[in-house]
């Protein structure tokens, strides 16, 4: 894998930052003041989810309690993003100084990463990055000399599952246990990790909070737009000359992203990995943001020549192995799906039982006990829905997508 | 298993144990520092790693049947996973596939006679502007061929 930090550009993230300085910014502030610049930067989270951070770490702040948590989510486990990848790689500075910051914040003595087993080759330099922390004071006991702020952080590595990109999943599996959703309510603010007030956020969410604290919430609303304020990381492959991840205002379009990655004869273009949704040609000009087109900010290409059924078929795939199997409708929900896509490569399909597959997927959206469940069924829908001339005049090719 | 085998592995777990503390949230750790030892988790490991945790042996086989990183059943000493989603799959991973089944004479999923390999596919390793990727153990390889997908499996010991 290439380090490529000298030549990324961006206005946030990919922005000159001396590491520390968030840390030195922040403790010179009271913990409502720096709630109060996240606020007003109106920063949501990166993972997918969207909600608004200032509202999970007041509730953090609020929670009585004599042991809290920071934990980041880094089971980036969505097809096509690798942006967390990334800035682990490159920017851990940022990383690290958020999940200081919010421990600051929200009165936490312990930092948590959940790295996703498959990145475990990070461990090592990850390691090695706090262990400088360390050294220079801005992690551990009496950080920057300041009586009481002990705060440090432990690597904690995963065994491949993508359910546990899933906040209480995450902590279930951080707790010894398979890697379930709970039923919320309770929230982690409230109940998480070992019963305590646990705040997890996102890699990128966590990589915004230092240039906050130093630029002020005002700062990092001029990036953006009114509803999606600042910058989103895009990881973007497929079939493109220039796959990589890009850091672009919220509100760039599908066309204008397309452009940069140079990709040519696009057909489609997937927004949001295997859970996300596919759009069509004649809607490129729809903006990237919570209000049009919300994402984690993976972004898959596909061009003229690809058959967008065995994409279809090849995200089922991924869902029927990856449904944690607890609850009904995603265990079952997902399988039915992938045998409608079978039956439809067989031709062996009626559209009147595709239509009920459509309305089974309605239900898995709202049944589901999780976002994995609830998400699995938006690929199925709306490929089915605008590629629907190209699948049902398909005729058995390849072997791959 | 050999009674000194026996012996040993219990040594081993209890060392492993004693470095993560007996709490529910150590059963990871350790289950994961057992796999990467042995290539799986035996089951004989699974109760003593239940008893010193003060656990059910079942709870123990819950975990390990949850994640597809642990195994209960012997692997080869290399696991190798060519990754399957989307990206590298449009990246003609099949061929990758293909050319490493040839190679060891094994089809994905299987362990090779010497016990040196273990073929299988993976979802997404994250890798997607670098593919066709797979990874042996810890290690990932990128920007795949098919010829380069074997030297690296040859390079593996």
């Amino acid at each position: 894998m290439e380090n490529k930090k000298h030549t990324r550009k961006g206005d946030i993230i990919f922005s000159d930052y001396t590491p520390g300085d968030g840390i030195k910014k922040a403790v010179t502030l009271s913990r409502e003041d720096i709630l109060f610049e996240i606020k007003d930067s109106k920063l949501k989270g990166r993972g997918g989810a969207g909600f608004p951070v200032s509202t999970k770490w007041m509730l953090a702040a609020a929670a009585i309690s004599d042991e809290k948590y920071i934990v980041c989510n880094a089971d980036e486990g969505e097809p096509g993003t690798f942006k967390d990848r990334v800035l682990l790689y490159e920017y851990p500075e940022l990383v690290f100084d958020g999940m200081v910051i919010a421990g600051y914040t929200i009165g936490a003595k312990k930092g948590i990463v959940y790295l996703r087993g498959e990145y475990e080759h990070a461990l090592k330099p990850l390691e090695d990055y706090l262990q400088k922390m360390r050294d220079e004071n801005l992690l551990g006991k009496s950080i920057l000399g300041i009586r009481n702020f002990n705060f440090d952080i432990e690597i904690f590595v995963g065994s491949s599952a993508y359910v546990c990109g899933e906040e209480t999943a995450l902590i279930e599996s951080l707790e010894g246990n398979r890697g379930e959703a709970r039923n919320r309510p309770p929230y982690p603010v409230n109940t998480g990790f070992k019963k305590k007030p646990t705040s997890v956020n996102n890699v990128e969410t966590l990589c915004c909070i230092p240039h906050i604290v130093l630029n002020g919430g005002n700062w990092f609303k001029k990036f953006g737009t009114g509803e999606s304020t600042g910058t989103k990381i895009f990881s973007i492959s497929g079939d493109c000359e220039k796959p990589d991840v890009y850091e672009l205002p919220w509100g760039t379009t599908l066309k204008e992203l397309l452009e940069i990655s140079g990709a040519q004869n696009t057909k489609a273009v997937q927004i949001g990995g295997a859970s996300g949704q596919c759009v069509p040609k004649a809607q490129f000009n729809r903006k990237l943001a919570y209000e049009d087109l919300p994402t984690g900010g993976s972004i898959i290409v596909f061009n003229e020549s690809r058959n967008m059924l065995k994409v279809l078929k090849n995200f089922m795939e991924f869902f029927v192995e990856e449904s944690c199997g607890q609850c009904t409708p995603c265990r079952i929900g997902n399988r039915k799906l992938l045998e409608g896509v079978n039956m439809i490569e067989k031709g062996e399909y009626t559209f009147t039982y595709l239509n009920k597959l459509k309305e089974l997927g309605k239900t898995m959206q709202v049944a589901s006990k999780c976002g994995l469940g609830q998400s699995s069924p938006n690929s199925f829908i709306s490929i089915l829905e605008n590629f629907n001339d190209e699948i049902f005049s398909y005729n058995n090719g390849g072997t791959h997508a | 298993m050999l009674v000194s085998e026996k012996t040993s592995l219990t040594e081993e777990i209890e060392l492993l144990v004693q470095k993560y503390g007996n709490d529910r949230s150590s059963l990871l750790k350790i289950l994961q520092d057992v796999q990467k030892n042995h290539r799986y988790i035996s089951e004989f490991a699974q109760q003593e790693i239940a008893r010193l945790l003060k656990i059910h042996p079942v709870e123990v086989y819950s975990v390990v049947s949850f994640y597809a990183f642990l195994n209960s059943k012997p692997k080869g000493r290399n696991i190798v996973r060519i990754c399957r989603t989307i990206t590298c799959d449009m990246k003609n991973k099949e061929a990758i596939a293909k050319a490493v089944e040839r190679e060891l004479g094994i089809k994905m999923g299987e362990t090779t006679k010497d016990k040196k390999f273990t073929i299988e596919y993976a979802n997404c390793l994250g890798l997607c502007d670098e593919g066709p990727a797979m990874a042996i153990n810890e290690r990932v390889y990128t920007k795949l061929t098919p010829e380069k997908a074997v030297e690296y499996l040859n390079s593996v010991k």
